[in-house]
């Protein structure tokens, strides 16, 4: 009884414990620190909120999101039947919304994947090999990086021809130099630590090397990274659908339904104020959310960086 | 000094090298012949064979880059396809009015960011700094083209405060071409207060997520240095609170700051594309997006090879004035 009152009151907990106590209480420190920052889990929730209104959609979407069209409702506003009004054509917005979740952040997962996993491959092969390889490497990355990002993209559109998929590969080839430079950095401070020393002491080959001690311990600026990268992704890809690079006409893509109730005319000022409102006020809202995120991430893996 | 200058200048030489080539291989790959373009579908075959050797088409591609590249070096990027204009003369002439909204939008988003970095440093915890954080970060999430949209919802169409599209109303003689010196430097002050209405929302939109990433990034190393030694010696040597904050927190805290503002220009150039668009403004981005319409893929290369050149010099620009800031850079 009066050791665990002591144990409770007096030292901190855990020290001195065996080790598998010690790593737990390590994912216990970050779990408290991110869950202990209320932006973040509002983020977080905000984005399982959106997982689960793509997974859902169609049960979900009142009305059909291309096919619903009722011109007698052209920038109807907010009612009972459509309670976030009615876009150009009397679509339904809000099922358009409910859409748009699904197409709007798969566009977005799949650049950051594009950027993740070949921006890890290169910041691995250039931290890994240093030499000429890291010169080589990085010096690509410094040329794609000279460029303003949106004036890249817009060149890489124009190449491979506009549509979504093609704005998702630009966005994701724009920000391979930033996931390149982060998994570099990572893997250089890691490359001479003991452990790794042990490791091909022990016999270990390159691949074993990379994937049991370097891979992991990058793999925190590595999460922090691609979060914010989401955030900045769902944001480019918008902005190319809205300059009629990305998504095209009857797609519901929130970028897309913005530009095209910009383009029906001065009318959507007037009348449709709410075909603009709504639309981006879901962009700024999950762009929002993840930027909280990956704040609460990179805060909780680095105790030092208090806010 | 000029030692450091000049070594900077040199590392820029081949991304530089580096950047002319992929502008060069991108534009390239294209789909479309530029001579079949330029002379249209009717024409005959010979007549494309003969420009495309006139164009220098039929040479290896190494070769097209070496001419393209001494080309460039005198500021020859070839004519518009479509108003057969010279592309560097093209560009010069809507240059003054990108780089009057984007420096406007730059002294927008330090008018804003640097003040409010410093408060919320320095008043850490409190609730302006919670509210400050929470806009700085709403502020990096913002979709440019929506908040621009939004602006002429309220200030166009519902207040009718201010005009929407376009950059004056009024005749302003040009000298800079640069509406607001302008108008200053020829004392026309209807020509001024046109400038400053049409100006405001677009540089408002434009400046915001520069403002945010600013205010951020202020408050951030304002922190880190208000907890330094020579802080505390100055508060204790009895210096007015107000002075040490400005006088030796804030100078030191700017370093990080200035070097953010180097990379924002990247971003406000891009964003400059999309609110140029929507507000009609005659500038580049305006032209940027007009050219990939119209598959004028001299005007594109144009506009990514001096965009690109553009933010280049800001950034070395930003080095340079860094190691003004903090001798120790330099060595």
């Amino acid at each position: 009884m009066a050791d665990t009152t002591l144990a409770g009151g007096g030292a901190p907990a855990g020290t001195g414990a065996e080790p598998a106590v010690e790593t737990r209480g390590r994912f216990g420190d970050f779990r408290r620190a991110f869950l202990g920052n209320k932006l973040a889990v509002f983020g977080l929730s905000v984005m399982v909120f959106f997982a689960l209104v793509a997974l859902f959609a169609p049960v979900l979407a009142p009305y059909d999101p291309i096919r619903d069209q009722d011109l007698a409702g052209k920038f109807a506003g907010p009612s009972a039947a459509h309670l976030l009004g009615q876009d150009e054509l009397g679509r339904d917005i809000l099922s358009r919304l409910i859409y748009g979740v699904r197409i709007s952040l798969t566009a977005g997962l799949a650049a950051v994947s594009i950027a993740t996993v070949v921006g890890a491959a290169v910041g691995l092969a250039a931290g890994y090999a240093g030499r000429w390889v890291d010169a080589v490497l990085m010096r690509l990355m410094d040329v794609i990086l000279a460029f303003p990002s949106i004036l890249l993209a817009i060149v890489i559109v124009t190449i491979l021809g506009r549509g979504l998929t093609n704005a998702l590969l630009a966005v994701g080839i724009v920000y391979i130099p930033q996931m390149a430079r982060v998994v570099r950095s990572a893997v250089i401070s890691v490359r001479e630590r003991e452990y790794v020393e042990a490791e091909r002491a022990l016999g270990a080959g390159h691949a074993q090397i990379v994937s049991s001690a370097i891979l992991p311990n990058s793999m925190a600026p590595l999460i922090v990274q691609a979060t914010l990268t989401l955030a900045v992704a769902v944001l480019d890809i918008a902005a190319l659908s809205f300059l009629g690079l990305g998504a095209t006409a009857p797609t519901p893509e929130w970028g897309a339904m913005l530009t095209s109730a910009f383009r029906s005319g001065f009318g959507v000022f007037v009348q449709g104020q709410h075909a603009i409102l709504f639309p981006g006020l879901v962009i700024a809202l999950s762009v929002v959310s993840v930027n909280f995120v990956g704040d609460g991430l990179r805060d909780a893996f680095d105790p030092r960086r208090k806010r | 000094m000029t030692t450091f200058i000049g070594r900077k200048l040199l590392q820029l030489l081949p991304v530089l090298l580096g950047v002319s080539f992929v502008v060069f291989m991108m534009v390239r790959a294209i789909p479309g012949d530029p001579a079949q373009i330029l002379l249209g579908q009717q024409a005959t075959e010979e007549r494309v064979a003969q420009l495309r050797v006139e164009m220098g088409l039929d040479q290896p591609l190494l070769v097209q880059y070496v001419l393209f590249l001494r080309d460039a070096a005198v500021g020859d990027l070839g004519d518009s396809i479509v108003t057969g204009q010279p592309v560097t003369a093209e560009l010069l002439g809507r240059f003054p009015a990108t780089l009057e909204l984007t420096l406007t939008a730059m002294l927008f988003a330090l008018a804003v960011g640097i003040p409010a970095g410093v408060i919320a440093a320095v008043k850490q915890y409190s609730l302006l700094d919670k509210i400050t954080s929470v806009i700085a970060l709403t502020g990096i999430s913002m979709p440019i083209f929506w908040l621009a949209l939004i602006l002429a919802v309220i200030f166009n169409v519902n207040l009718g405060l201010l005009p929407f599209g376009g950059r004056v109303d009024v005749g302003v003689l040009s000298i800079t071409g640069m509406v607001i010196p302008d108008s200053l430097m020829t004392l026309n002050f209807a020509g001024l207060w046109s400038g400053i209405t049409h100006l405001a929302m677009p540089a408002i939109a434009l400046g915001t997520i520069p403002m945010a990433v600013v205010t951020r990034m202020t408050r951030s190393s304002m922190l880190e240095v208000m907890n330094e030694d020579y802080i505390r010696t100055a508060y204790a040597k009895g210096v007015l609170p107000l002075r040490v904050v400005f006088r030796h927190a804030l100078r030191n805290a700017m370093l990080p700051t200035v070097t953010v503002i180097g990379l924002q220009f990247g971003i406000l150039m891009g964003g400059a594309v999309i609110t140029e668009t929507i507000f009609s403004w005659n500038g580049i981005g305006n032209i940027a997006l007009d050219s990939i319409y119209r598959r004028d893929y001299a005007m594109i290369q144009g506009v990514v090879l001096y965009g690109t050149v553009f933010f280049m010099l800001i950034n070395l620009a930003v080095d340079i004035l860094y190691a003004v800031l903090d001798p120790r850079v330099r060595y």
